[in-house]
């Protein structure tokens, strides 16, 4: 039982898990506390030194908004932007539960009257900034993703279609998605019309941005991977008389998923990156939002709060590709190219 | 010799280089009889692999041409199943289903689904891979990998079996148990089989007859030597017989002495 519940931790994610486990049994204490150390100690010293670097040079700086925050300010800023949120919930919640109240009243003198339903127009919080985000870059990465993998394979499968993509590629993959932004804002104004719009304006802006620069990590890895099939499987199809739509579902699709999730992944990384620019300009509520907002607001807090901002975003990012990697380890037959 | 089976008549073939065409062999000439084992031997880059894969329909002849059983070769087919020097099973899938790909894309019309499956694990068994058909070829060694590739060729049903180095990548111990699993098999399926081989102990050992090539380019068969040791052979009583040290060192000289083209000319 331990042995297997051993072989589980030192498969995941968690194998800093399994030298406790043998220190518990009593193994070696002496080899398993410095494994410990190596794998648990180290980062978490590090951490601290960076914290302490952090504190330190950032009392030196004054700013227009005041001191630059250190760690604790920040720490507190959090604090601040959690309570505010579940004080928005209470608020949401008294209010409907207001509402509930007067109409069951309204119904209880005379069930004929007519009762109206409001929903609850709060500001958003930042727990709702978050959860915009995420469902936009998950929009655009998932738009980019049906785009990029079947033109990537076409590319990997001919090369014909390939030299004619290239310099396409190759020109669009660098640009800045606040290049794109104004272009996509004003494309998007003069197409998408409608009086009753089920995406507001700012998403759907957003969204594509991202899309446009997530694409091309997804199709150039796809395309690699179909195109540098080993030659030796592709003569077992042919000796097998596979039809071409059979080799390609059989033969060169699952040969390529290692490198296409490759390629997901890059593109999930640089789709949150663009986003916050892309959020910024477009007004779309979610993370890049609430850093420009409150940049623009200029409060004594606002750094503090733009701090926190900064640390989701990077938190998120990391799981983010956190979940990707995993996703790549559960489809990918190779397991050497989701190491890293 | 009885009526060929397999006859390779005036088979050349040039590949385009930036040079120019490159001839890589010139009017090779060969006639296999039904359930013959032949070996092509030579030194490497002579062509062997090229030959083979003309046989296999994955070259095409410049010119001349393969017929096999009265009829002209001229794409790849599961008649003529190759089992590749690197094993070539797909990594995706275990080898129960290397295997059942394979019967699958054959007998899709012939066999219902519970024939195919007890074909699938009757010709893993004859290659003794029965314990392991839900690993992945990532997972055994490359002695089972190339077990399960001679697996897959043979559950083709192959009028033709053609091996390009199937042992060339093993280590000694692990190609002789091969070997000696490819003997039993043989003794049992009695296949026709082309192999090729840079082994000569194991041309020796599993021949009917060893055909050597000249070297490149242009080459071409040099000479074909008969291998009349009496089967079931078995390595240990052969190592002292003289006359399987008498061919032994035939093939020997040959591939010193007398592998360039004028001398066999």
């Amino acid at each position: 039982m331990t042995t297997r519940m051993l072989n589980w931790f030192m498969s995941s994610e968690t194998s800093w898990f399994a030298p406790i486990i043998k220190l518990c049994k009593g193994e070696n204490p002496k080899d398993q506390i410095n494994t410990i150390f190596k794998t648990v100690g180290v980062p978490v010293i590090a951490f601290m030194i960076f914290l302490v670097l952090w504190s330190a040079s950032a009392s030196r700086v004054q700013t227009s908004l005041g001191q630059v925050p250190g760690p604790v300010a920040v720490m507190e800023q959090a604090q601040n932007l959690l309570a505010e949120h579940r004080a928005e919930r209470q608020k949401a919640a008294d209010f409907y539960e207001r509402q509930r109240i007067r109409n069951e009243a309204k119904l209880a003198k005379d069930p004929q009257a007519e009762v109206k339903w409001r929903t609850y127009n709060g500001r958003p919080t930042y727990m709702d900034q978050i959860w915009t985000s995420l469902y936009t870059v998950f929009s655009g990465f998932l738009l980019a993703s049906l785009l990029a993998i079947p033109l990537g394979i076409v590319c990997g499968l001919n090369q014909t279609t390939y030299s004619a993509l290239d310099p396409l590629i190759q020109i669009f993959k660098p640009v800045s998605p606040l290049a794109w932004l104004p272009i996509v804002t004003m494309v998007v104004s003069a197409v998408y019309v409608s009086d009753d719009p089920m995406f507001p304006k700012s998403f759907v802006n957003s969204a594509i941005t991202v899309t446009l620069c997530c694409l091309w990590p997804t199709l150039i890895n796809t395309a690699v991977g179909v195109a540098n099939i080993d030659k030796d499987l592709i003569n077992v199809s042919r000796v097998l008389r596979l039809s071409w739509f059979a080799q390609l579902r059989k033969i060169v699709l699952p040969a390529a998923i290692p490198m296409m999730f490759t390629g997901l992944r890059l593109s999930l990384g640089v789709g949150w990156m663009v986003l916050i620019a892309a959020e910024m300009l477009a007004q779309n509520p979610g993370l890049g939002k609430f850093v420009w907002d409150e940049f623009q607001n200029g409060s004594s807090n606002s750094l503090g709060r733009i701090m926190v901002a900064v640390l989701t975003i990077g938190f998120i990012g990391f799981l983010l590709d956190r979940l990707m990697l995993s996703l790549q380890r559960a489809v990918s037959w190779d397991k050497s190219s989701a190491s890293r | 010799m009885s009526t060929p089976y397999l006859k390779i008549e005036q088979v050349s073939i040039e590949f385009p280089t930036p040079k120019g065409p490159f001839k890589a062999l010139d009017k090779v000439n060969l006639k296999i009889s039904r359930g013959e084992f032949v070996s092509l031997i030579g030194h490497s880059g002579c062509g062997k692999s090229t030959v083979l894969n003309i046989v296999a329909g994955l070259y095409k002849a410049t010119e001349g041409g393969v017929v096999l059983e009265g009829k002209e070769v001229d794409e790849p087919g599961p008649e003529r199943a190759v089992v590749f020097q690197h094993h070539s099973l797909l990594p995706w899938l275990s080898v129960y289903d290397n295997v059942r790909l394979a019967v699958d894309t054959v007998f899709k019309k012939t066999m219902n689904k519970a024939e195919r499956d007890a074909w699938t694990r009757h010709n893993l068994e004859l290659v003794h891979m029965s314990h392991a058909l839900e690993k992945r070829p990532g997972e055994i060694s490359g002695g089972m990998k190339q077990r399960v590739g001679i697996a897959r060729a043979l559950a083709m049903k192959p009028k033709v079996l053609l091996m390009d180095e199937p042992f060339g990548a093993l280590d000694a111990l692990t190609r002789a148990h091969l070997q000696d699993s490819l003997m039993e098999i043989q003794t049992e399926l009695n296949n026709t089989v082309i192999m090729i081989t840079h082994d000569v102990d194991e041309a020796v050992l599993l021949s009917d007859r060893i055909v050597m090539m000249t070297n490149g380019p242009a080459a071409t068969v040099g000479e074909i030597l008969e291998i009349d040791l009496p089967r079931p052979r078995n390595r240990l009583q052969l190592a002292n017989d003289p006359h399987y040290n008498h061919l032994r060192a035939e093939v020997l000289s040959f591939l010193h002495d007398r592998h360039s083209r004028k001398d066999v000319a």
